[in-house]
């Protein structure tokens, strides 16, 4: 019956609705980043688990005319609305979620976005602070690889990789 | 019976377990996501259709320059260069104050005209939490002929060189690649040539635009004056409903509009009630209006980036 118990709470879930993620494009021509502060993310770190989910049209552009371009023309918004990832923290073995620090992981997954899939492997970090978690991670991703086409007059404008980072401050998920 | 129970739970977990794993924690994320606005975006690629305004505002602290020529009549042959000898010209500088609140100054040559307009779009179309099919603006405008007086033989008034223009723009994206407007107008001139001349003329315009590519749309717009309300002629020709077609061509943070109108006017008082070319006579002019976007969000980051480097130092 313990052993019952443990394992049921073991299988904890942390949440959030408010994760940060901003994307960075850099070109000697000009500096495009936009904020998306709606990410939701579900991880589970009795498995390692993770998901998150956006909106593309919660991307926050300071020139909004290069986020209307951004959802009209790049992303497709209305045919492709959200942007998801869902896999793994593959050494979930070496954070200790009872003790405070910085865990060095990496995550394997699938990323999903304008319609394409692909498996994506990126480095992160877990944070534990005073018994709370949060994750950040930082990665590139190809343009080309999403069918995220750039129409040549503007190619020196936007970069062919994009800098995405994450930032995600979890609460306990008690469902 | 302990034994049992004890059974049961092991069983029950496996079942919770096994069925948590079955519906994914994506699944389970995409329950938990609240649904929030989803404003259409793009109805329209500029802030005019062609020549009128178009449902379109200015992004919250960004701001819009516009750059409006229409040359002369096409049918003016190779001597005139098809019109591009003579053209009128509006600069035009807009502001979003707000998502959906945006206000504009102008100033033409023709008449050599000032004008300034608001533009407030209190429903806008959008789905998620909400399902609203069309989005409404209401705009104002009032414009000003600085040309001087050429009767000097009666008492002119100021206020005489004065007009109004009151639209309300209803519009829907039926489609990715289709849109439509619709825009009863009242147009409040203070002075007109004749008695039989109505100060204030009823039109109702329609604006529509087809996506042709990514970057390119066909854009057309009609406005059909109410008959009976315009006796007099401009320049000596009649007075006919104005039609304006015209591709809008977009290039990162310009949006460039080339067209062809049967008026040369770029003031609502101008293209509405003063249109004259007859557009199977080829009485058209080629225009263009070119718009640069500014935002003054981004000079804030920047500027307070560099002020926390220099806190720093």
């Amino acid at each position: 019956m313990l052993c019952v118990l443990t394992f049921q709470g073991f299988s904890q879930k942390y949440f959030t609705q408010k994760g940060l993620v901003t994307f960075f494009s850099a070109t000697p021509m000009e500096n495009i980043e936009a904020k998306n502060k709606g990410v939701n993310s579900l991880m589970d770190i009795s498995t390692g688990e993770m998901a998150f989910t956006l909106l593309q049209k919660s991307f926050e552009f300071p020139d909004k005319l290069m986020q209307e371009h951004f959802n009209d023309k790049y992303m497709e918004s209305d045919k492709f609305p959200k942007s998801t990832f869902e896999g793994k923290i593959t050494n979930i073995a070496s954070v200790d979620f009872k003790k405070d620090g910085v865990y060095n992981v990496s995550v394997s997954g699938k990323l999903s976005m304008h319609g394409v899939t692909k498996d994506i492997t990126v480095p992160g970090t877990i944070t534990i602070k005073d018994g709370k978690i949060s994750a950040s991670c930082k990665f590139q991703v190809k343009l080309v690889d999403y069918k995220i086409e750039v129409p040549k007059l503007v190619t020196q404008k936007i970069a062919e990789s994009i800098d995405i980072t994450v930032e995600m401050n979890y609460e306990p998920y008690n469902k | 019976m302990k034994q049992s129970l004890k059974l049961l739970a092991v069983i029950l977990t496996l079942f919770c377990t096994v069925n948590v794993q079955a519906q994914g924690l994506l699944d389970q994320l995409n329950q938990e996501a609240p649904k929030t606005r989803d404003y259409t975006q793009a109805t329209f690629k500029g802030l005019r259709v062609v020549s009128g305004q178009s449902i379109e505002t200015v992004g919250k602290n960004n701001l819009v320059f516009l750059i409006s020529h229409r040359f002369g009549r096409v049918s003016g042959s190779y001597q005139q260069f098809f019109g591009l000898d003579q053209a009128y010209m509006r600069l035009g500088l807009e502001y979003g104050v707000l998502r959906n609140l945006t206000v504009g100054v102008g100033r033409s040559t023709m008449q050599k005209t000032i004008d300034g307009f608001i533009k407030y779009r209190p429903i806008s179309q959008q789905k998620g939490k909400y399902n609203i099919p069309l989005s409404v603006a209401l705009f104002t405008s009032m414009a000003i002929n600085t040309t001087p007086f050429t009767d000097l033989t009666r008492t002119n008034y100021n206020s005489s060189r004065l007009n109004y223009t009151f639209q309300i723009l209803i519009a829907r994206k039926f489609h990715e690649y289709f849109s439509l407007q619709l825009m009863p107008t009242l147009v409040h001139r203070n002075l007109v040539l004749t008695t039989r001349d109505k100060n204030d003329v009823f039109a109702v315009g329609a604006g529509a635009r087809i996506k042709l590519t990514r970057s390119i749309t066909l854009n057309g717009e009609y406005y059909y004056i109410i008959p009976g309300q315009i006796v007099s002629s401009v320049n000596g020709e009649k007075v006919r409903n104005s039609l304006q077609i015209g591709v809008d061509i977009e290039t990162g943070g310009h949006v460039f509009q080339l067209h062809f109108c049967n008026t040369q006017g770029m003031v609502e008082k101008q293209f509405i009630t003063e249109a004259t070319g007859n557009w199977l006579k080829g009485e058209i002019q080629l225009g263009f209006n070119i718009s640069r976007n500014f935002d003054f969000n981004h000079g804030a980051a920047k500027h307070t980036s560099k002020k926390k480097k220099e806190d720093k130092a």
